[in-house]
């Protein structure tokens, strides 16, 4: 949100200028000049003070105008590392930081009541009207997020605010004026005590604030984040630090001012010495929350910075922008950040060097990804019978990083140096530089992803694959014909098959689709066309299935439309009074293996299931959930799966490129750890519905299935990392199956999976040539051609630990923690993860402040700027279900979760870890743009607000208790709250502007999203809401797990220990 | 009385009974020496459209280990209202319901003529017939098609009450249910994997649920429903099997290059033999199989499916080189057991031009009663019309078939069963009157037969147990009672009772009654069954042999000779015939298999100890008839003398009718003479042998095979392989007339067998 934005921004920047932090930032960093970026923010700070003053005026003016811009440019600042917008973008810039304000409002909306009003005010108006209400009633209630604007608002609202103390979150710029000194001393480690004298302002907390954030030369080693730290310690963070505070009233609230108070770069200077001492001396002091790094501010300003613009791939190790922003690709000889992003484009030369610091070499690869219109699809390269050139020894393909030697007759392969002869029809001169005449014909030579056509060498059996099957097993159990599913999904599968994916151009898809019931047994059905009714086979030999026919089973959905409308009408009719309530699974599997074994082709299993397999047969499961096991050594066998039958059918399945959805409907444990497990391995997923309804559960579940059934996917993949000389991929994560050391097999592989892989050192790595990683992906496409997809990626090599932590990817990072994180619980008890997690993302921090940031005080926090965000991340992981032992969660639920994660893609897991938190009671509905999101606290909340929160897997709509009837009457059309149906989860269609714009926005949400999300409606203070709090990741965890605050202090120690 | 040969004909007639001997040797050692012993061809259901059954119960000896039933050669004291068992004399009282009985009023069973007597019993409630069709679908479109079309046909001769299943297999194996409306439901099996019957009866849904099915929902009755699924009567899904039959496709699997179809037809067997097993054990039920093509897959398999090995031969079965025979024979005989065991039968429909492994499912007919049919196609007339004829309906207009036939045999105490050969199987029941040594199926005195058309008839062994020294009053005689009960086609429980006496006779002083009494046909027949017995399970040569030898004895004790003076030797009429059986019998296909694969000696053999007396004699020996311009037709010798230029020559071997053109009468018919107006009389004599063999084919079970050739054509070998070679390449000129045609065969004459025979038979070294 830009608000925090406004306000964290302050105290970075002001920090770099006044505090510790500061200098060394601007004595490290060739401060001068980036200055001049930030210059930016000098002015903005000056004009903030101005903001500040004429907040009532600017505000009044309107976010919109260039005043209002300025003050947020301290935002952009902070990125450091993309000044060059800040000049050129008054335009744009003013256009970008349009949604700030907005967020602005917002904030400053929930204090006041009406919260529409504020919307379209501005500051002054904001606080005025803010004021009013806040004093009296919002004060109590409303949420910590709008200080900034109070600050601005004088004095007046700082008074009222102040007494109702508690609530931290309204007091704004009121307190800080006079109270400055308390709400610097609520910050942390600075203010303190602080002499209010410094300009009457923040300074004082500014000054803290200061020290506390470090910005490091803007272009340095990235922002040095410097969590003031109190000498004391850690204590002195939480919150039992206002007592510090001069207005007693206060307490919570300093942390939030402390941001705020930012503004004020006059104080600074000043603030600093105070700040320092004050840090010394005053051992309990909190944090401000909204000064610590912000991910949404982060992320806003790398869409400032970095939207919009063309990223190009021509630089060795460049860091691309952030998974959250829109940016246009052009291949220029390294694979596109949709396919690969790295933990660092800039590997440690030495394993020494590697192990010093503990970042982890990983990448992350989404082979697949799918490439957004507007850039060129991949290039389609094709050498005929001879297939593609690839290096002899290695076996490397053909790419950029080939050096052609000897006058173009041979070529020196980049990954293990072997030299190689050009074969004859690919030989072609080479120009002055060295670089082939057809450089640019070729995209094998200048491109960083391509696609090669595979010859029969690389077909199964040398013959060409067959078009790929999909097959739709039903439960029609007891269970889910009662509930309706089996109709629903019947019904839908009519309409959904008409869009099975296709070839571009196609005109219909070559995939083939079956059908099988089953509950104790299976049941075949035979749809072939000259058929004038379906016939249905039973097989009840569960033991050792069998399909048990070829011809009909498999048919092209055009050809045998009427047969499979017919059965497709009969099946809900046929079961409708079964009173079968056990069921199989692992033979259902293994019926589709079959099926495609006797097809020869590949393809992928729908199943639909609903409860545990409890009928004899294999994989017959049984219960074996035990809470007692939770805090325990034994806590990893919950996440086990039970193994013998299933993970044979994992092979098998991998073997016969057959993969695997799961659409699970539980009433119950169904030890989805088991169930799971073959999903896992064959690049399947696995949808979860617990207690599923048709009424509010069905059209969430039908997006999955569509989106499942339409995603673009390739099967029976086989999956190479290459890598050159001195390092190599050692460990892989995803829904894969691994047979050796090196090759990755997947069943299926389709756009939104991906795989992390990790590297190792296994010798010294050269600074002048660099590290290469070449990705080959061979699968049969959607059409059943068998295709190769080569992605290539350059990456430095350095032997400075300040130019790796500079080249940093903290989303990728995550990516990798996560999911490793999440293959260790299986082995060790989920404390030791745990404490690894904390240990080695301390050690990491630590490491950077010992080596790479400029000298400062010990009590300082110094996060390097690519990393700023990065504990937040962790933290969040480290109270997702899997990693929180807490008996509330559902064992069921755990792993799920931690599966789901195994193939992510780093933009899947940066929005699990930080969902988006958007407000949409004062949206400007003239903007396409959607407000900012605002983070992911309870502060940022609002009383008569509406949020909007997603993370990729759930999506909520919370209701402030004191939501204005107008816009409940307008989004739901019922006169107030109370009205409101307990269990709707989806919003009527209305003819007004907010609410279309509010469901055009959530549409477009559950459209990008891989996976379809429920829509929960919240009010607040109901009980569901508590299901919603969980999701407020800086806060303190629902079932355990620190808050963002409290983790960073512990963080803090834990660094301090190791630095001394 | 009159001739032997006319009580012989009489007591056919009334009991389907024919002995060896009719009069019967009084001890033991005599019993032995007169080689053939003392045996009968039994036809339990002999259509005796005369014989009304009777409604009520028979009476029972009520002597636990007899229960004998009540019959004319009984004494009886009227007055007591007493019978005496003549079994073993327990004196019995009549039931109360025979209380009006006098000797002006006796009940039927006392009279003389219900020797053979048929009872109308109610035990329980009746049960419906069933008929479950197992058919490979491996098979070519066109017999496919025919296959089809004559299954729907079948449906129409079934009574409406039946109960009718479809088994489909090839390289599965498929059950349909019946009575679900809407989609074809077909439950599957694996073509590979042997199941338990109970894993069948589980995986067809046929067992009674273990635990009630969770609470508060309505426990669905199952039972009914589920035993009925794949079973239901006719008149319900006629239209439903027909839809289904017609659908029916072949089977769906692609087949290789080189490759046979996978067939597999012993999983479908297993599941056929499940299914009745689990839902109507001890019912009368037929399972008909039709094949297309040997098994080629899981158990049971015959052949595997690589086409370059090929199918194995005799020759391979006598160098051990049928890698499958052993192990298929014991699973299709495990099989055909419990089939058995549970009374219903099985047929087999083989039409391929190849063999289809009847060798080793022969037991499945066998031991159950089932027939085997044999043809090129189904798309031919001999299968449609045989099949056509299994439906075929007696005078009252009931099937000519029964089921759960229980054959039970008791004996005068001075004489023992020996065992029985025929299409049944023992049932292990060990009584006073089974005798220690066994020929054919013994050990039992009880015998299953699972399915009884009127000409099935069993060949029964005994042996006289009364010791030399302990003579027979004059006058005694011996008496076999033969209870069958059986399931008759109209679904009733019957009983029908035969019981027969004969005279005892002193071997040594009454020798050439004895002899007159020998009916030498029967005792060719029963002397054919039991070397065909032997013939399973023994060397060929061996069979002919141990034949030969017996033959010999006989001829040494009867004949009448002056030592070491062959051309002294003589027979007497009774035995005159005897001889020249057991020629052709060694010529026959049963007992050679030279130029006969092993189905089809498996086919022949099967036919022989099933089918009653005439029909095994004109399978021993082939009835040849002349058409001539010289006279009528006329029965002639089958020799190749009978072979002459201007005769027509019907042929009967039972499985095939040949008809013969003489050289000349082949010209003229080439010559078209027969369409010319003044050769009517050549058009007629063409007519009349097609007209006789018409007859026989009209009524013939299984239809023979039916050739039409001529002098030198190419099918004339099938006469020519059954003549009595007298002339050969070997003595054709020696003989120096032309009269018949040359045999090209270094097989011995007639002449040479009768010539070695008298010799042997004179020699006092043999």
């Amino acid at each position: 949100m830009s608000q925090q934005g406004y306000v964290a921004a302050p105290p970075y920047s002001q920090a770099q200028p006044g505090m510790g932090g500061y200098q060394a930032g601007f004595g490290s960093g060739p401060t001068q000049p980036l200055y001049g970026h930030y210059g930016g923010p000098p002015q903005t700070f000056s004009t903030q003070p101005t903001g500040m003053m004429k907040s009532p005026v600017s505000s009044a003016a309107g976010m919109p105008p260039p005043p209002v811009s300025s003050q947020y440019n301290p935002n952009i600042q902070q990125n450091g590392t993309h000044p060059q917008r800040y000049p050129s973008s008054p335009a744009a810039a003013a256009a970008a930081y349009g949604p700030p304000p907005m967020s602005q409002y917002n904030s400053t909306a929930s204090p006041g009541p009406p919260a529409a009003q504020q919307l379209s005010n501005q500051m002054n108006a904001m606080n005025l009207s803010s004021h009013g209400p806040m004093q009296g009633q919002a004060l109590p209630t409303s949420p910590v997020t709008h200080q900034p604007y109070q600050m601005s608002a004088p004095p007046a609202i700082g008074q009222p605010r102040m007494p109702p103390g508690p609530q931290p979150s309204s007091p704004q710029m009121a307190p800080l004026q006079s109270p400055t000194a308390n709400m610097g001393g609520m910050i942390r480690p600075f203010s303190g005590p602080p002499p209010p004298g410094a300009g009457g302002f923040q300074q004082p907390g500014l000054g803290s604030g200061g020290p506390g954030f470090q910005q490091l030369g803007p272009e340095g080693a990235g922002q040095g984040f410097q969590q003031p730290s109190l000498t004391g310690g850690v204590p002195g963070f939480q919150q039992p630090g206002l007592g510090v505070a001069g207005p007693p009233g206060y307490p919570q609230q300093p942390g939030q001012f402390g941001g705020h108070m930012a503004g004020p770069q006059p104080g600074m200077p000043g603030a600093f010495p105070g700040g320092q001492s004050a840090m010394a001396g005053p051992p309990q002091k909190k944090l401000d929350p909204e000064s610590i790094p912000s991910i949404t501010q982060i992320i806003e300003e790398d869409k400032v910075a970095r939207g919009g613009h063309v990223y190009s791939t021509n630089i060795r190790g460049q860091v691309p922008p952030l998974v959250t922003t829109d940016f246009t690709v052009q291949d220029q000889g390294n694979a596109s950040p949709r396919f690969i992003r790295c933990t660092t484009y800039s590997l440690p030369c030495t394993a020494d060097l590697a192990k010093q610091c503990q970042v982890p070499m990983a990448c992350i690869i989404k082979p697949l990804a799918s490439v957004p219109k507007d850039e060129t699809p991949l290039y389609l390269v094709n050498h005929g019978e001879t297939g593609p050139i690839r290096c002899n020894r290695c076996k490397a393909y053909m790419c950029p990083y080939m050096q052609f030697v000897d006058g173009g007759r041979r070529f020196q392969c980049a990954f293990c140096n072997c030299v190689n002869e050009v074969p004859v029809f690919f030989f072609q001169h080479l120009d002055h530089m060295g670089r082939r005449v057809d450089f640019y014909e070729r995209p094998e030579l200048s491109l960083g992803s391509c696609e090669f056509v595979a010859t029969l060498d690389y077909c199964k059996n040398n013959k060409p694959p067959n078009p790929p099957a999909y097959i739709f097993m039903i439960d029609v159990s007891y269970t889910n014909i009662k509930s309706g599913l089996v109709k629903l999904i019947c019904e839908e599968l009519k309409s959904l098959l008409e869009k099975l994916p296709r070839e571009d151009g196609a005109e219909n898809s070559v995939i083939k689709v079956g059908f099988v019931t089953y509950n104790k047994v299976l049941h075949f059905y035979n749809v072939k066309s000259a058929l004038a009714q379906p016939q249905m086979m039973v097989v009840s030999d569960t033991a050792e299935m069998f399909v048990p026919l070829l011809d009909g089973f498999l048919v092209n959905y055009n050809e045998s439309k009427a047969v499979i409308y017919n059965l497709l009408d009969q099946i809900p009719d046929m079961f409708a009074d079964t009173s079968e309530s056990e069921t199989v699974f692992a033979p259902v599997i293994q019926a589709g293996v079959e099926a495609f074994k006797a097809a020869e082709c590949s393809g992928k299993l729908f199943i639909f299931q609903s409860s545990m397999p409890t009928a004899e047969a294999p994989g017959k499961l049984k219960n074996r959930d035990d809470k007692k096991l939770v805090n325990t050594e034994k806590e990893k066998l919950l996440f086990q799966p039970q193994k013998a039958v299933y993970e044979q059918l994992s092979k098998d399945c991998v073997a016969q490129g057959c993969s695997v959805d799961l659409f699970l409907f539980p009433s119950q444990y169904v030890d989805l750890a088991t169930m799971a497990d073959v999903p896992s391995h064959t690049g399947g997923s696995v949808h979860k519905y617990s207690n599923f309804q048709v009424e509010t559960d069905g059209e969430h579940f039908l997006r999955d299935l569509r989106k499942e059934v339409q995603k673009s996917i390739g099967f029976d993949a086989i999956m190479r990392v290459r890598t050159s000389t001195g390092f190599r991929a050692t460990d892989f994560f995803g829904a894969i199956h691994m047979n050796n050391t090196t090759d990755i097999e997947m069943a299926a592989l389709d756009c939104d999976q991906a795989l992390t892989v990790e590297f190792k050192h296994d010798d010294t790595l050269s600074e002048e040539t660099g590290a290469f990683i070449q990705c080959a992906l061979l699968y049969t496409n959607i059409s059943g051609q068998r295709r190769l997809r080569i992605h290539n990626l350059s990456l430095n090599c350095s032997t400075q630990l300040s130019e790796l932590y500079k080249n940093c990817e903290t989303d990728s990072l995550i990516n990798f923690f996560a999911k490793s994180a999440y293959r260790a619980i299986l082995n060790q008890p989920l404390k030791n993860v745990r404490e690894i997690l904390v240990n080695q993302t301390a050690h990491m921090l630590a490491c950077y402040r010992k080596n790479c940031a400029s000298p400062s005080a010990a009590s300082q926090l110094v996060l390097p700027n690519s990393m700023k965000v990065f504990p937040v991340y962790m933290n969040s992981l480290m109270k997702t279900a899997p990693l929180v032992g807490s008996t509330e969660l559902a064992t069921d639920d755990r792993a799920y979760h931690r599966l789901s994660v195994m193939a992510m893609g780093v933009e899947d897991t940066q929005l699990l870890l930080y969902p988006r938190l958007i407000p949409l009671h004062n949206m400007d509905m003239n903007s396409e743009a959607l407000p900012a999101p605002v983070r992911c606290s309870e502060e940022s909340l609002a009383d008569q607000g509406m949020f909007l929160l997603e993370n990729g897997h759930a999506m909520f709509l919370w209701l402030g208790q004191a939501s204005s009837p107008e816009l409940i009457q307008n989004v739901f059309n019922v006169p107030s709250l109370a009205h409101l149906q307990a269990n709707v989860c989806s919003l009527p269609e209305l003819d007004n502007q907010l609410s279309k714009k509010i469901r055009s926005t959530i549409s477009d949400l559950l459209e990008e999203r891989p996976n379809s999300m429920k829509l929960v409606i919240v009010r607040q203070k109901d009980k569901p809401e508590i299901l919603f709090r969980q999701f407020l990741v800086e806060d303190k965890g629902l079932h355990g797990g620190a808050s963002y605050m409290d983790f960073l202090c512990y963080v803090y120690r834990e660094i301090r220990q190791l630095l001394t | 009385m009159a001739t032997y040969q006319e009580f012989i004909q009489q007591n056919e007639d009334r009991d389907g009974v024919r002995f060896s001997w009719n009069l019967w040797p009084s001890s033991r050692l005599e019993a032995t020496r007169l080689v053939v012993p003392v045996s009968c061809l039994f036809t339990p259901l002999k259509e005796r459209p005369d014989l009304p059954p009777v409604q009520y119960e028979p009476v029972l000896c009520s002597r636990a280990n007899c229960k004998a039933v009540l019959n004319p050669l009984c004494q009886v004291d009227f007055r007591a209202k007493i019978w005496a068992c003549n079994f073993c004399f327990q004196r019995n009282p009549f039931p109360p319901s025979y209380a009006g009985i006098s000797e002006m009023n006796q009940p039927a069973e006392l009279m003389p003529q219900f020797s053979t007597i048929e009872y109308i019993v109610q035990r329980g409630p009746p049960s419906p017939l069933v008929f479950l069709y197992v058919v490979d679908t491996c098979l070519e479109e066109e017999d496919l098609q025919a296959l089809k079309e004559s299954l729907q046909m079948s449906l129409s001769l079934l009574p409406p009450n039946a109960l009718v299943g479809l088994i489909t297999f090839g390289r599965m194996v498929q059950v349909h249910e019946l009575s679900c409306e809407g989609i074809a439901k077909s439950y599957v099996f694996r073509g590979t994997k042997d199941l338990s019957s109970k894993q069948i009866q589980e995986m067809l849904g046929l067992t009674k649920p273990g635990t009630a099915g969770p609470q508060g929902r309505p426990a669905a009755p199952q039972e009914a429903a589920a035993s009925c699924r794949f079973l239901q009567p006719v008149h319900r899904v006629d239209m439903n099997l027909t839809d289904l039959l017609g659908e029916l496709q072949r089977d769906p699997w692609p087949v290789p290059q080189g490759k046979r179809p996978l067939r597999s037809t012993g999983v479908a067997l297993s599941v056929a033999v499940g299914l009745l097993e689990g839902t109507f054990p001890n019912t009368g039920a037929r399972v008909m199989l039709f094949i297309g093509g040997p098994p080629t897959q899981g158990p049971g398999m015959v052949v595997g499916d690589e086409l370059k090995t090929p199918i194995r031969s005799w020759h391979d079965i006598q160098k051990d080189n049928a890698r499958h025979l052993k192990k298929a024979t014991k699973y299709y005989e495990a099989l055909a057991n419990r089939s058995a065991v549970n009374g219903h039968s099985i047929d087999i429909y083989a039409c391929a031009l190849d063999q289809t492994g009847l060798l080793e499912m022969k037991c499945l007919s066998n031991l159950t009663g089932g027939h085997i049919v044999m043809g090129d196609s189904f798309n031919t007339s001999l299968f449609k019309q045989t099949f056509q004829r299994v439906f075929s309906k007696d005078y009252n207009g009931d099937f000519r078939m029964a089921f759960g036939g229980v054959l039970e045999v008791k004996t005068s105490r001075e004489l023992k069963v020996c065992g029985a050969i025929g299409p049944c199987v023992s049932l292990n029941s060990k009584g006073s009157c089974v005798s220690e040594t066994e020929m054919g199926i013994g050990g039992t005195s009880q015998w299953k037969v699972c399915s009884l058309t009127p000409s099935t008839t069993l060949g029964l062994y005994f042996e006289v147990v009364n010791q030399h020294n302990a003579p027979i009053p004059q006058g005694g005689r011996g008496a076999i009672q033969f209870v069958t009960q059986y399931q008759h086609s109209n679904t009733q429980r019957r009983i029908r009772v035969t019981t027969i006496a004969r005279n005892w006779a002193d071997a040594q002083s009454q020798i050439q009654h004895i002899e007159t009494s020998f009916d030498q046909e029967a005792a060719a027949v029963l002397m054919a069954r039991l070397g065909v017995f032997r013939a399973e399970s023994e060397e060929g040569p061996d069979v002919l042999r141990w034949l030969d030898r017996q033959l010999i004895r006989l001829c040494q004790k009867f004949g009448q000779f002056n030592k070491e003076d062959p051309s002294s030797f003589k027979l007497s009429e009774s035995l005159s015939l005897y001889p020249q059986f057991m020629f052709h019998l060694r010529r026959s296909p049963f007992l050679q298999v030279f130029n006969n694969s092993p189905d089809e000696s498996s086919y022949y053999r099967h036919h022989f100890v099933t089918q009653d007396l005439t029909q095994s004699l004109i399978m021993v020996q082939p009835i040849l008839y002349s058409y001539s311009f010289h006279g009528p037709p006329e029965p002639v010798l089958l020799d190749s003398s009978s072979i002459l230029p201007d005769r027509i020559l019907l042929m009967d071997t039972f499985f095939q009718l040949v008809i013969y053109h003489g050289e000349t009468i082949a010209q003229w018919r080439k010559a078209r003479y027969q369409e010319m107006p003044e050769y009517e009389n050549f058009k007629q004599l063409l007519q009349a042998p097609l007209d006789d063999a018409q007859e026989i084919l009209q009524t013939r079970f299984p239809m023979p095979r039916y050739i039409d050739t001529e002098h030198g054509g190419s099918q004339a070998r099938f006469l020519l392989s059954k003549v009595n070679p007298s002339q050969t390449h070997n003595n054709l000129y020696a003989w120096g007339q032309e009269t018949g045609a040359p045999i090209l065969t270094d097989d011995v004459s007639l002449q040479v067998f009768m010539d070695h025979l008298k010799k042997l038979a004179v020699s006092s070294s043999a």
